[in-house]
């Protein structure tokens, strides 16, 4: 969806700030959301495409004056109402007002390091042959989806080259929305910097996205 | 569980990474609703508080950019791990222990004088977690993940880096489950350094792409016992 998340070639955001000897939080509280973000999401209630999406569904306004971990929170208050977990309700009152659902996966400190290490590789295997290979000229797609999708608007409808076959790889296009993994093929695609932004690009600016097959068509 | 609550409120710079300023009432407001959802989701008993404990722990000793300058001063000294690394980045850091979320599909990028590799994540925050661990502040802001994709070379003049013009820059969007590793050109003046030295002069910033490896000169400036 063109939600604020969709940052590439917006405008006006100022100069970036890095910091020195920046610490790992700001406040106590993002180490909580970041814990309760993975431990929730160990659950299997929601897959990464989802939580993607339940923090890109944040209105522009919001999403823009939320810190990041801010927005992680309202993501993570989105998901939980929607699978009747915690009520908005429950949150205000600040205890659980109705029994809990039962869970068929609960992570448990023992199994954290096994968790993490296992991770969540994308890569599945298919049946059909990738429709392109290195070197084939091919063009983004105009498109506009109100579902969650991974090809940024500043790259939509700009001619590329795909550079490397990655595999086939969990779609989120569906997979954020519960309509399954439905794998397709994930090229890795080459840009010229004049060819996304116009005469004005630096010219020795070059880019590569990850972008999958449906978002692509030979030209 | 709770008495880790407070401890890093010192540390609180308001550094978010936008213009936004929260006032105290704002802030509190967010720790008070934190302290609630977590109180709630440990009674419903969907998550084990010594899970969290150990989440955080993971991240805020085990995994960090020292990971990724292992994979880097060893790319440096080892041309035959270089080359692995080059063609199945995944294997090659894996085989040194790194693995895991958010790293389960690597690709490292060499710069060279010619090629300047950065990486961003203008949709959100992908980041290669076992390798760099969590993402710095500035790298989830705004102005970085609208800018670089456009205008890299004035992002990195933010950052003190300057590149000959000749020197191309390649940004790399990581729009999928790829997480990208940016292999720095080793200083000049290292001649000789083991991996362990070597290592030393690879900062967080440099394996992204948008600093160069810290040379001998400014380690020592830095008072850097190595």
């Amino acid at each position: 969806m063109n939600g604020a998340q969709d940052m590439g070639g917006q405008m006006g955001f100022g100069p970036v700030a890095p910091e020195a000897d920046e610490p790992l939080f700001h406040a106590a509280w993002e180490r909580r959301v970041l814990a309760l973000t993975l431990a929730m999401g160990a659950t299997g209630q929601w897959n990464i495409d989802a939580s993607r999406h339940a923090r890109e569904s944040i209105p522009p306004a919001d999403y823009l004056s939320k810190s990041y971990y801010e927005i992680w929170l309202a993501g993570m208050e989105k998901l939980l109402a929607e699978r009747d977990l915690v009520s908005p309700e429950e949150l205000d009152a600040g205890k659980a007002l109705t029994p809990p659902r039962e869970l068929s996966r609960i992570l448990k400190a023992e199994d954290v390091a096994a968790t993490l290490a296992k991770g969540g590789p994308a890569d599945r295997p298919v049946d059909r042959e990738a429709l392109f290979g290195p070197g084939d000229a091919v063009r983004t797609r105009i498109m506009h989806p109100v579902g969650h999708t991974r090809l940024p608007r500043y790259a939509r409808g700009a001619p590329g080259v795909i550079e490397r076959v990655h595999g086939a790889h969990v779609f989120p296009d569906t997979n954020a929305h519960g309509l399954g993994e439905n794998p397709q093929w994930l090229y890795s695609v080459a840009f010229k910097g004049t060819d996304i932004w116009g005469p004005d690009s630096d010219p020795g600016l070059s880019l590569r996205l990850d972008l999958w097959e449906p978002y692509l068509e030979r030209t | 569980m709770s008495d880790h609550q407070h401890n890093d409120h010192e540390n609180h710079h308001h550094a978010h990474g936008h213009s936004h300023d929260h006032d105290h009432s704002e802030l509190s407001e967010t720790e008070l609703r934190v302290r609630a959802l977590e109180s709630i989701l440990v009674e419903k008993g969907y998550v084990d508080p010594a899970a969290l404990d150990a989440l955080i722990e993971t991240y805020e000793t085990r995994v960090g950019p020292r990971n990724g300058a292992h994979v880097v001063a060893k790319a440096w000294s080892d041309p035959a791990f270089r080359d692995w690394l080059l063609r199945d980045a995944t294997a090659a850091i894996h085989s040194l222990g790194y693995i895991g979320r958010q790293g389960e599909h690597m690709v490292a990028l060499e710069n060279t004088p010619q090629l300047h590799n950065v990486v961003v994540c203008t949709l959100c925050s992908c980041y290669p977690w076992p390798v760099l661990g969590l993402p710095p502040v500035w790298y989830k802001s705004a102005p970085y993940r609208s800018r670089v994709v456009r205008d890299p070379r004035g992002v990195l003049a933010e950052f003190g880096t300057t590149l000959p013009e000749t020197t191309g820059i390649r940004v790399w969007d990581s729009t999928a489950e790829v997480r990208y590793l940016v292999i720095p050109m080793r200083p000049e003046g290292t001649e000789g350094w083991n991996e362990e030295r070597l290592a030393a002069l690879v900062n967080r910033d440099s394996m992204i792409g948008t600093t160069l490896a810290t040379s001998p000169n400014e380690l020592a400036a830095a008072g850097d016992p190595s």
